[in-house]
């Protein structure tokens, strides 16, 4: 059985007029790639700046490693590592006195070696004493990914890891992901408004929208779950909605344009479908089950 | 053990930055301007405060300006702005860190956000004491080094104080301990400033501003102020340090060694600008323990 290593339940918070974060719950597993999917301003920040105990929570509880983030904060944390948005580091600083001082900070003591061997893994031996100001942006965030990491957390939480990167450096990105879950064992968080990033790296994935959990699941029961989302063009959107709407079937049926309708049904049904809509004498353009992540989330979100 | 580590990693930042070295810059070429200006129009300088008596006594100006009168006169002109130098560094304590960005990565770490405020208080504690032992060895020995020593003679007014040479360098030693707790106490309201800003600039600009402003209030010497804010304002009783030249006498006017004319006056200071620094201290740490951190 897989450990829960992130338990959260009821969580909100408001700023103002703006709810934020609104009565979301979500549980990420021990080892798995967590993709924390949703447009920008959807709450994916103001959630993970929970996690990391930045923002006092208005409502709900949070559980890390089995225990009550407020009563034992120190402890999750000293078990956690994090990059939240850019990772802005001190640009006086080396990266070497970035990664002492991140290490200090996550009460470890390390030495001159194993900083470097942490520069290395993430290929910046080399810049070790250049000040990050003359860094790049993937520079930048793949020496946030060490300082993340120099304590060898159980748990890393990244929010938009590929923000301001070129396509090399989301590769490499990807793959440092994949390979700390695969090889190293870990469990990661990992937000993005990216969804083909998502459905590279990640096992599990919450989508929100609002502050509000649209979705949760593993990516390929979501993507390919019992009940599909079914796309359906015909000339005669009325008629049809009318037959579809007669069935119980099939849910949640809207138009999307005016020859498309977009509905809920379990896929193994699809022919019986096709012999409805037949039998009704409508003709026909696509059937069409919805597979993509992003036609998932955009469905989902009603975007 | 994890202040001392907050501690050591405040420091290292502070030490790091070359905005820290202005300040140590801009001091000793204060200092030094003023013991040129001395050097070569000591007398005149002197004068300016001796008009009203010369025709009483002969000055001996010669030997008035020494060193430990110039480090006097040094402290007058510019422990008055040296709060602007302790701004520039505390004001953007946390302030600095939320504008970087770099607040929210700290915070995310296994440690306790009164201790972060704290080690950031006694890191500017420490840069002020370090401020003023570098302001002591250029003014104070710096001078003594060019004027060389002699009797302090110290002007009140119309009064003159005139010290020993041997009971000078304890008055010193207790005017920089005072200035000390003077500039700490303007680090306090920066840090506080600090704690509610996300620019570095607010902060140190709000600083300079109330200090700017209580300075005037206080120079105004009219009643209104005089009897409600003047006793209570931390810029009133920053000046205190000056009352350890100021030396009781008997009645024939022979200063007694060791003395200072008001001691009730120095302690009171001291106790205000504790009370001062006590409460930015305590206001900073309620406010950032339940802060949002947005940055």
């Amino acid at each position: 059985m897989m450990n829960t290593i992130i338990r959260v339940k009821n969580l909100s918070k408001r700023f103002g007029d703006l709810q934020a974060v609104d009565q979301l719950s979500f549980s990420v597993s021990a080892g798995e790639v967590y993709g924390f999917l949703g447009q920008n301003g959807a709450g994916k920040s103001t959630t993970i700046r929970m996690l990391l105990t930045l923002i006092e929570p208005d409502e709900g509880e949070i559980e890390i490693f089995g225990l009550n983030l407020r009563q034992h904060r120190k402890e999750i944390l000293k078990r956690t590592g994090a990059v939240i948005e850019r990772p802005d580091l001190y640009k006086y600083l080396s990266a070497f006195d970035n990664l002492r001082i991140f290490a200090r900070l996550s009460g470890m003591k390390a030495s001159r070696k194993q900083l470097m061997d942490q520069l290395e893994m993430v290929g910046l031996a080399e810049r070790a004493n250049s000040r990050v100001k003359t860094y790049s942006q993937g520079m930048k965030q793949r020496l946030g990914l060490a300082c993340a990491l120099v304590h060898d957390p159980g748990l890393i939480i990244l929010d938009e890891p590929t923000n301001g990167l070129d396509p090399q450096g989301i590769a490499e990105m990807r793959e440092m992901i994949i390979r700390l879950s695969r090889d190293g064992g870990k469990t990661l968080l990992v937000s993005s408004h990216l969804l083909s990033e998502m459905e590279m790296m990640a096992s599990s994935l919450l989508i929100i929208d609002n502050g509000r959990k649209v979705a949760e699941g593993k990516l390929d029961e979501l993507l390919n779950p019992k009940t599909a989302l079914v796309e359906l063009a015909v000339t005669d959107t009325r008629a049809a909605r009318q037959l579809l709407g007669q069935t119980d079937w099939i849910h949640n049926i809207h138009e999307k344009s005016i020859r498309l309708l977009r509905f809920e049904m379990e896929k193994s049904r699809i022919p019986e479908l096709t012999r409805l809509l037949v039998s009704g004498g409508l003709d026909i353009q696509s059937i069409r089950p919805v597979h993509s992540l992003e036609e998932y989330f955009l469905a989902q979100t009603g975007k | 053990m994890m202040f001392i580590t907050l501690l050591r990693i405040e420091l290292f930042k502070i030490f790091k930055r070359p905005r820290t070295y202005i300040a140590f810059g801009a001091i000793a070429m204060i200092v030094l301007l003023v013991q040129l200006a001395l050097k070569v129009n000591g007398k005149d300088f002197i004068q300016l405060y001796t008009d009203s008596q010369s025709d009483t006594f002969e000055i001996p100006y010669e030997s008035m300006n020494n060193g430990y009168f110039v480090c006097v006169a040094v402290l007058h002109m510019i422990l008055i702005h040296v709060p602007l130098l302790v701004a520039l560094i505390a004001g953007d304590m946390i302030s600095g860190e939320a504008g970087l960005g770099t607040l929210r990565l700290v915070v995310g770490k296994p440690i306790g956000r009164t201790e972060l405020i704290l080690s950031k208080f006694m890191a500017s504690t420490i840069y002020v004491v370090m401020l003023l032992v570098w302001m002591a060895i250029f003014a104070l020995f710096g001078s003594i080094l060019l004027f060389g020593s002699g009797d302090l003679v110290v002007f009140r007014e119309e009064n003159m104080h005139l010290m020993n040479q041997q009971d000078v360098l304890w008055r010193f030693f207790a005017a920089f301990v005072f200035a000390a707790l003077a500039l700490t106490t303007i680090a306090a309201m920066a840090l506080m400033f600090s704690a509610f800003s996300e620019n570095s600039l607010g902060p140190i600009v709000a600083t300079v501003c109330v200090v700017i402003v209580f300075t005037i209030v206080q120079q105004l010497k009219v009643p209104l102020f005089e009897q409600t804010i003047n006793p209570w304002s931390f810029t009133t009783h920053m000046l205190g340090w000056k009352g350890f030249f100021y030396v009781e006498k008997t009645a024939e006017g022979v200063t007694i060694d060791g003395s200072v004319e008001n001691p009730a006056s120095l302690v009171k200071s001291a106790g205000v600008l504790l009370g001062y620094i006590l409460l930015f201290l305590t206001v900073t740490v309620q406010y950032f323990k339940r802060k949002d951190i947005l940055s």
